[in-house]
């Protein structure tokens, strides 16, 4: 028997991942849609109502997912950009530039849920606490990194300018992940740790599935973006004009 | 067998380059100038916006004077590489025997001298005007001198990175103030500490730590920046 081998190399070149890509993005995509269906059903109609927040706590289920995701995204993003710089491979500075908006988008969304949250729970749309405050940080950072990818005409400096700024960047995400044990604050802990959870397993499973829903989005957004980035810069060459046509 | 060519030594080419940078901007002085005169004008624009009470400004003296700090050592980073972009002789550093790394460094060291001692010696005059006692005043400089290089070194990779882009200077300011942040946190908050009784050395520790952090890591990704806008 043959033994099939994968060149994975194949797929660093942007022609070959625009329809690896166009392959893979449907299926993430629909695992989205089934996961976030079943997940928020979980959140609104199956876990029970919390002793002390009442219903007010159900915005975790997309609040938690969110913040998790703003900040693992970054790391992602940074470590494209580390690959881009370290290997000048042209996809990796797309897959970050594919990255991004999509993390500034649930940095934000964290934020909104979390004055939301704040408001019947704590009184306040807004304290000045760390972990909010870190989440702002991380905004900015996204905020700052799409600001420079926009002004710089070049797309390839604009890749290895951005990559830097992201690495640089990236020093401050640990600072944020234990800012809660930095600074004594508001913020409740972690609710969800290794050694156990303070929290109802209905509640627990419907956050994790949201996790998950949110991961496949996340991959099916990037993998369209970043198709049509590529098909963007490359637009002069010739299998751009088949793929398109 | 004997090298025809005499090595330089590093100390040396770091001198060289601190001494051209220092005469320089000396030779310019409004350049040196104009950042602290903002800083005395934006940390007196507070009381007129809050008003006048004593008690208020006190309280708020140790962060309004850092973040006044913070921009005015902001204000002049981007002319840290910008004449020697446009006149050539960035690429000549770049090309040199020696290390970017260690050029950079020595521009950082310049702006440090340039922008951020002249803010160190005048934040007290302006601690005063806030009500802060003189023990208030050291540990403000105290910080503010643990701070500024810090914030000269963090920003000469924001400058590196904006280096002849349109609209360098508002996005500038978009790149480099989240990451001072935590500059910001320790240096105000060393202040604030010891006014309400705490020890400093935490805040002192950490801003030390930052400031060793950003010695060694940010003349490299400064450098790593600069050959990617001279490209």
């Amino acid at each position: 028997m043959k033994t099939r081998v994968i060149h994975w190399f194949k797929f660093s070149s942007p022609q070959n991942f625009y329809f690896l890509a166009g392959k893979m993005w449907p299926w993430f995509a629909a695992l989205a849609t089934v996961l976030v269906l079943v997940g928020l059903w979980i959140s609104f109609f199956v876990a029970p109502v919390d002793a002390q927040q009442g219903q007010g706590y159900r915005i975790i289920f997309v609040h938690v997912p969110a913040s998790q995701m703003s900040m693992f995204i970054y790391l992602v993003m940074a470590g494209w950009a580390g690959f881009g710089l370290a290997f000048n491979t042209r996809l990796s500075g797309m897959m970050a530039s594919a990255l991004a908006p999509t993390g500034a988008l649930f940095a934000f969304l964290s934020l909104v849920t979390g004055a939301l949250w704040g408001k019947p729970m704590w009184g306040a749309w807004w304290v000045w606490d760390a972990r909010l405050t870190s989440e702002l940080i991380l905004l900015f950072l996204y905020l700052g990194f799409l600001a420079l990818q926009a002004s710089i005409d070049d797309p390839r400096r604009a890749d290895k300018a951005c990559a830097i700024l992201a690495l640089v960047g990236a020093v401050n995400v640990p600072i944020i992940y234990f800012s809660v044990k930095w600074w004594n604050t508001l913020h409740q802990g972690a609710s969800v740790s290794l050694k156990g959870s303070s929290m109802a397993s209905t509640m627990l499973t419907g956050m994790l599935i949201m996790v998950f829903a949110f991961w496949m989005y996340t991959i099916a957004i990037a993998l369209v973006r970043v198709r049509t980035i590529i098909l963007d810069r490359e637009r002069h060459t010739e299998w751009v004009k088949h793929a398109v046509a | 067998m004997s090298s025809a060519i005499k090595t330089v030594g590093l100390g040396h080419v770091l001198m060289a380059v601190l001494k051209r940078e220092i005469s320089l901007g000396m030779r310019q002085k409004g350049e040196v100038l104009t950042p602290l005169v903002f800083f005395v004008v934006i940390a007196s624009l507070f009381p007129l916006g809050v008003g006048p009470e004593s008690a208020l400004l006190l309280r708020m003296a140790p962060g309004v004077l850092w973040v006044s700090a913070l921009l005015a050592a902001m204000l002049s980073l981007q002319r840290m590489f910008a004449s020697d972009y446009a006149d050539g002789s960035l690429e000549q550093m770049a090309l040199s025997s020696t290390p970017l790394a260690l050029l950079v460094l020595a521009k950082a060291l310049a702006h440090f001298l340039l922008a951020g001692l002249p803010l160190v010696l005048m934040a007290p005059v302006l601690g005063l005007q806030f009500g802060l006692d003189t023990r208030a005043l050291g540990i403000l400089m105290l910080s503010l001198l643990l701070g500024t290089p810090t914030l000269s070194l963090i920003g000469s990779i924001g400058a590196a990175l904006t280096l002849g882009v349109r609209g360098a200077g508002v996005l500038l300011s978009l790149l480099i103030l989240p990451l001072y942040i935590p500059v910001l946190i320790f240096g105000a908050g060393a202040v604030e500490a010891d006014a309400a009784g705490l020890g400093i050395g935490g805040h002192l520790s950490l801003m030390s730590a930052l400031l060793v952090l950003s010695l060694f890591f940010s003349p490299l990704a400064t450098a790593a920046a600069l050959r990617i806008s001279l490209e």
